[in-house]
């Protein structure tokens, strides 16, 4: 059995068995978060308004989420007469790119890593712009005003915090000497790097809350205002593609957070996996949080916090911080 | 320094929001799980009106067939207060008494109207029924039945 399998992985080459492995293991990773997080995103709205929550469905409700992704299956797929077919069924399947190219840079441990690119945190901010570009598609491609408002909002917004974004994380590169994403986690071997930095790590989350599209800045989606923004016209699987898509945004910054700023899969006794999944949904849990906390900003609001304040800051954090390692 | 200052206050007012959500997060739930627990009605509750037994005699009501409610009721909702005079008692007793519960506003004239109190509103909060018929209550049933179960 053992050699059968050796000899297999010596016949395709290594690399390809290892992106193979890796890439079932991100879909595995995925979903299960996806379905984790659904769960967990209603128990925290419960209990932060004092409710319980799901509860009937299984012991705490747990199996709810997979009983709503049976009914989301099973729904028709409906399409409206005037969309633009292509973009419109292009837009659910490109929401997904970015995501997965996202995770196969991401150490979750000092092994367990799909492919280590020397680039890794250009990867990263390349592709992740790229949900942007689906959301602008799955808006025009409606044909219907919600739509396109909500994905006009989102390309202003996503423009806006995408530079807050990039210059919060130069610094982390600065000290770290490297682009890969590993070498960032193993420059953090004494003291992480949040320490360093919590003016850029505080910069990078508000960011990367306004790029995930979630409370306080969720207007592409507002629902009190735009039906349901970019995905209004979306049913069944097509809109669960963009749900799962969110929650595994969510995962994702909070993973590059807990990569760049929390020194990633380094902790003591436990294995460095845990670490980094308790890490990570640690910030998932603080997303949660605001997103049951705070009331949606305006736009102007919106706009104005990023290119007034976390814009200047961040250049002066990052003026700053060339300054002292110069020295 | 306004800005600066704006920012440190908004700052702060956030970390005052999160605190009172995560309060809340690790208080205790404040809700009734209903179909599986249910909460004391209060004594005021209005519910359809229902027949008090007599205290010297529990066989019989204390209605005495008068027909005050029938007449004073504003929705016409009470019907058919039939009674008959058992031997030996001065008073009659009432053997029906239809109220109509579907018309029924729960007002409480019929309740004040009473001359000798024989009514009151009861707590059944939950009634159902698949058919407007099942709504036309016989209270001198009813109440045989409460003092049966009792
Ligand atoms: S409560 Fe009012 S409406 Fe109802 S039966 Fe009595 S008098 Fe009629
Ligand atoms: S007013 Fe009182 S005593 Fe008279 S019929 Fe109605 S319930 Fe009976």
């Amino acid at each position: 059995m053992c050699d059968t399998i050796i000899n297999i992985v010596n016949i395709v080459g290594k690399e390809v068995v290892r992106t193979v492995v890796g890439l079932i293991g991100v879909f595995i990773v995925v979903i299960g978060n996806a379905i984790m997080l659904t769960w967990a995103e209603r128990k925290v709205a419960g209990h932060m308004q004092r409710r319980i929550g799901p509860k009937e469905v299984g012991p705490f409700g747990l199996i709810q989420s997979f009983a709503d992704s049976v009914k989301l299956l099973g729904k028709e797929l409906l399409t409206p007469a005037n969309v633009e077919r292509p973009l419109y069924f292009l837009a659910p399947t490109l929401i997904f790119v970015p995501v997965l190219v996202t995770f196969v840079v991401i150490p979750f441990d000092g092994f367990l890593q799909v492919k280590d690119i020397n680039v890794g945190i250009l990867v990263i901010l390349a592709f992740s712009s790229l949900t942007v570009l689906s959301i602008l598609i799955a808006g025009w491609g409606s044909n219907n005003k919600y739509s396109l408002i909500g994905a006009v909002r989102s390309v202003a917004q996503n423009i806006a915090y995408e530079i807050p974004l990039l210059l919060s994380l130069l610094p982390i590169i600065f000290m770290a000497n490297s682009f890969s994403l590993r070498d960032v986690v193993e420059a953090q071997k004494g003291l992480w790097f949040v320490f360093y930095q919590p003016v850029a790590f505080l910069i990078f989350f508000v960011a990367s809350v306004a790029e995930t599209n979630r409370t306080p800045f969720d207007l592409p989606e507002a629902e009190s205002e735009l039906v349901a923004g970019f995905h209004t016209e979306y049913s069944g699987m097509r809109f669960s593609l963009f749900f799962l898509a969110e929650y595994t945004n969510m995962f994702i910054v909070s993973a590059i957070a807990v990569t760049f700023f929390l020194g990633g899969y380094q902790g003591p006794i436990l294995p460095g996996v845990v670490w980094f999944f308790m890490k990570t949904y640690v910030l998932v849990f603080v997303l949660l949080w605001f997103r049951w906390t705070f009331p949606r900003v305006r736009f102007d609001q919106l706009l104005n916090f990023s290119w007034k304040i976390l814009i200047p800051v961040s250049f002066l954090n990052l003026l700053v911080t060339g300054g002292i390692l110069k020295l | 320094m306004r800005v600066v200052a704006d920012i440190i206050k908004g700052a702060y007012s956030l970390i005052v929001g999160m605190g009172v959500t995560i309060r809340a997060f690790f208080s205790p739930v404040v809700t009734c799980q209903y179909p599986r627990e249910t909460i004391n009605i209060s004594p005021r509750f209005r519910s359809h009106t229902k027949l008090v037994g007599d205290p010297e005699n529990p066989d019989r009501t204390k209605c005495i067939v008068c027909g005050m409610c029938e007449r004073n009721c504003p929705s016409n909702s009470i019907k058919k207060i039939e009674g008959e005079k058992k031997e030996g008692e001065k008073k009659k007793t009432a053997t029906s008494y239809i109220l109509d519960f579907t018309t029924c506003s729960q007002c409480g004239i019929c309740v004040e109207s009473c001359p000798v109190d024989a009514l009151a509103f009861s707590s059944d909060y939950n009634p159902v029924g698949f058919r407007r018929e099942d709504f036309h209550y016989d209270l001198v049933k009813e109440y045989e039945k409460r003092k049966k179960t009792a």
